[in-house]
């Protein structure tokens, strides 16, 4: 095909617009503001989306698999507030992988739910983002959870520890990423979870057990969230209750813009990681610019509406259908 | 017919897709009150046609004509306001609304303040009905009426316009007898008021009854126009697909092996009772009966998606509990659904990943799915079903009814199982791949597999299989061996008529 038609171009367009819109953004804030493409500013950016990102990684095998995880943000919160409740408890050593069991625990409850229930995601997974965040309150009565021996503890290293120069949250981000980018493209259980958000029904009459599914995908999630509440806790030693409170669209805006479909069945890992960035750097951009953080809100909803539109019109190859 | 001018024309049409040439240069003139037949496999590019009449492709070079005018068509409204209409296989009508409302959607005659005018709707409405001679009125809900009356009311809408060309895709893909002959007088009375008709089916008898013309197609190309009265069934089949097809019964001649699967005294419910049978491996066993006979439902129990109330299933002499899917794999009980599309296949996934879904976990590398196992499995199986496709990276959705099918039983019999159920095997799928699939199940069984074969199709038992069970209302009426079926005894059994209770 030697000449594009407009119609090529138009798809081409739609399919890469959120790396194009994100090209010009880029060049925008960098005129606009010189400190935007320091290595500076890039690390920090990174740094900074560690943790929406470990969690991003784990509400990517959800949506493939056709379903939604809105409970990840209260979830961290819940992981956070316990992991430094326990730490001074039990120790350190005994506070991970207990506060790794209970964030599994409610990971299986919902998989449990979704999967082996067959309840809607959405419904499950809004409603566990409020049980949670009360389930949190009475943990903690309300209180900021705080480690009395800030300097005294080796917890610190997974949130303000770094290795061959690079932070310990960055480190655990791409580990992660690598790890469940290789489950989910080279796996049996990565196919599999492909066909039950492709089609559901055809990979039960092709003998997966969707349910298992369903819950392994729930659990991978609870686990990221829970090595996201790990970091928290260790990088600020000290938290709110409320600490993951929002962070559940984020993620979901993050997932969608790298171009997993809300149906499921489609995503990468790869994606995510790319979805991640291009948030963390317009939401920094928009800091660099002088705007008040709380402008991110408004934006994180307008980017999941782009992300969605874009979705929908490379799939029917143009911008609006006259069939509305 | 000659000399009038064409309501309707293509000319040379060429429509490409990425890496597909799905039409090549087709050409098709539709005359006032003729019916023209357009026919060709799956795949052979009617549907991309009809698309491109529709104005929901645009073709790369060509030009429809219509009335002698060149024109471009933008969407299915420009259609049908340049007056080509289209009833669609599947009727898009809106189930809770009366039949006025749906014949006039979008053009609901007003009076003041927007309200709609429903005296001149329903007088208006009753005329058109009055003309199709149908048994309801404009007040009906639509979501009441049989699917042969609301296709009835897709015609309706279609007479709103001044239509010049109605475009018929597979209308009785549903109706019973008695409805055909009623959608039948219809297109003649369209046909007597100078409208031209386009029909698109697969079923040779109705083309040879209704049709004057009939144009082929195959692979994108346009074969060609036979006058209907000048040709038959063979000639239109081998234009179809370009070679002879070999109709004849088959009846096999090789040792038949042990029993393979047994069923004793299945129930479930109310949905069939006491059903007892068995298949050997080497045979077919072809189960017949009226929709609601139960068949689909046995298949259903035995590939663990029902549970039985009562009875019991052995395969090869052992009594196996089935629960799930799951359980009936690992017994080696595969199904071809016969919701091709909603059960068998994943279509958004590629044809290699659908194949093997079954036993990706045995296709491994160390932790990994093996890349090179799943292409030689798909390699294999592409080659012996001769499955049509770019690659194995192609979109299942993408491809043909038949190809679809093909994959869906290469994914089960890549696994090697102890039987294989196979519900309606060539349901929605042409003559050239539907001899195909016969002539593969007829393969399968000289292979030593023991296969099922559900059909509400009696050429196609009568064709594949060695032994018949007649089903009726939940029991098994009658099983015939091959040399004792005849079209009539084995319609008695299905009709509850006559029949020794289960052989």
């Amino acid at each position: 095909m030697a000449t594009l038609t407009k119609q090529q171009i138009g798809t081409v367009l739609a399919k890469q617009g959120i790396l194009i819109a994100f090209a010009i953004f880029m060049i925008v804030f960098t005129i606009a503001n010189p400190k935007f493409l320091t290595m500076d500013n890039l690390f920090s950016v990174v740094r900074s989306s560690a943790i929406l990102g470990i969690m991003a990684l784990g509400v990517t095998f959800v949506v493939i698999s056709g379903n939604l995880d809105l409970s990840v943000g209260s979830m961290m919160s819940f992981s956070t507030i316990v992991v430094l409740d326990l730490h001074d408890e039990l120790g350190p050593l005994l506070a991970i992988p207990a506060m790794f069991g209970m964030t599994l625990c409610l990971g299986a409850f919902i998989g449990f739910l979704v999967g082996y229930l067959r309840l809607n995601s959405l419904i499950v997974t809004l409603g566990m983002l409020s049980a949670i965040h009360g389930l949190t309150l009475t943990y903690s009565g309300g209180q900021n959870m705080d480690i009395a021996d800030k300097e005294g503890t080796w917890f610190s290293i997974f949130g303000q520890g770094s290795a061959l120069g690079i932070p310990m949250p960055i480190l655990i981000f791409l580990g992660l990423a690598a790890i469940l980018g290789i489950i989910l493209s080279k796996t049996p259980f990565g196919r599999k979870i492909y066909a039950v958000g492709g089609n559901g029904t055809a990979a039960t009459f092709s003998g997966i057990r969707r349910a298992r599914t369903v819950f392994a995908c729930y659990l991978i999630s609870a686990f990221c969230v829970a090595t996201a509440g790990l970091i928290q806790a260790s990088r600020s030693l000290g938290s709110q209750n409320t600490v993951g409170q929002g962070m559940e669209l984020e993620v979901l805006a993050a997932v969608i813009l790298g171009g997993a479909s809300l149906l499921g069945g489609s995503g990468t890992i790869f994606k995510t990681v790319i979805g991640v960035l291009i948030l963390g750097f317009i939401q920094n951009g928009l800091l660099i610019m002088g705007l008040e953080f709380y402008v991110q809100y408004v934006v994180t909803w307008v980017i999941i509406i782009l992300a969605v539109w874009l979705d929908i019109a490379a799939k029917r190859g143009k911008l609006w259908s006259s069939i509305a | 017919m000659t000399g009038k001018t064409p309501v309707l024309r293509l000319e040379n049409i060429v429509k490409t897709f990425p890496g597909v040439r799905a039409l090549d240069g087709v050409s098709l003139s539709i005359l006032p009150g003729e019916v023209h037949a357009l026919m060709g496999e799956n795949g052979a590019g009617k549907s991309t046609l009809m698309k491109v009449l529709g104005g929901i492709h645009q073709p790369n070079e060509g030009q429809i004509i219509v009335a002698e005018e060149p024109t471009v068509m933008s969407g299915p409204l420009d259609a049908k306001a340049k007056g080509i209409v289209f009833i669609h296989q599947e009727l898009s009508l809106a189930e809770e609304l009366s039949v006025a409302e749906n014949i006039y959607l979008g053009e609901l005659p007003r009076k003041s303040f927007g309200r709609v005018d429903w005296t001149t709707l329903a007088e208006k409405t009753n005329a058109i009905l009055k003309k199709l001679n149908v048994g309801f009125d404009a007040g009906t809900r639509v979501g009441d009426l049989s699917i042969a009356n609301q296709q009835m009311v897709e015609i309706a809408r279609a007479l709103t316009v001044d239509a010049k060309a109605v475009i018929f895709d597979e209308p009785t893909a549903s109706l019973t007898d008695a409805e055909k002959v009623v959608l039948f007088e219809v297109i003649a009375d369209l046909q007597s008021q100078g409208v031209g008709i386009a029909y698109i089916s697969h079923r040779m008898e109705e083309i040879f009854k209704i049709t004057d013309r009939i144009s082929v197609l195959r692979d994108g190309q346009y074969q060609g126009t036979l006058n209907t009265a000048e040709t038959n069934e063979e000639g239109v089949t081998q234009m179809m697909i370009g070679r002879k097809l070999d109709l004849s019964r088959n009846v096999s001649h090789h040792e038949l092996g042990d029993v393979a699967l047994e069923v004793r005294g299945l129930s479930c419910g109310d949905l069939y009772s006491d059903v007892s049978f068995e298949v050997r491996r080497g045979e077919v066993v072809g189960f017949y009966g009226l929709v609601g006979a139960g068949r689909t439902e046995i298949a259903e129990t035995l590939f663990g998606l029902r549970d039985p109330s009562a009875g019991t299933i052995l395969i090869d002499g052992q009594e196996v509990k089935i629960h799930s899917p799951y359980d009936a794999i690992e017994r080696g009980i595969s199904l071809v659904p016969e919701d091709r599309k909603g059960q068998g296949l994943v279509l958004g996934m590629n044809c290699r990943d659908n194949m093997t879904l079954p036993q990706v976990d045995d296709l491994k590398a160390g932790p990994f799915v093996s890349d090179g196992a799943e292409i030689a499995i798909f390699d294999q199986y592409r080659d012996k079903l001769d499955i049509r496709t770019p690659g194995w990276k192609q979109t299942v959705g993408n491809l043909s009814g038949g190809n679809q099918q093909k994959i869906v039983i290469g994914k089960w019999l890549s696994m090697h199982p102890n039987v294989l159920i196979v519900d309606e095997p060539t349901r929605g799928i042409d003559v050239g791949s539907k001899a195909e699939i016969h002539n593969l199940l007829r393969d399968l069984a000289a292979q030593g597999y023991a296969v099922i074969v559900i059909s509400s199709e009696m050429p196609e038992v009568l064709h594949v299989a060695d032994r018949i069970v007649a089903m009726y209302s939940g029991r098994v009426m009658r099983t015939f061996t091959s040399e004792e079926v005849t079209e009539e005894n084995l319609i008695a059994a299905i009709s509850g008529l006559g029949g020794d209770q289960a052989a």
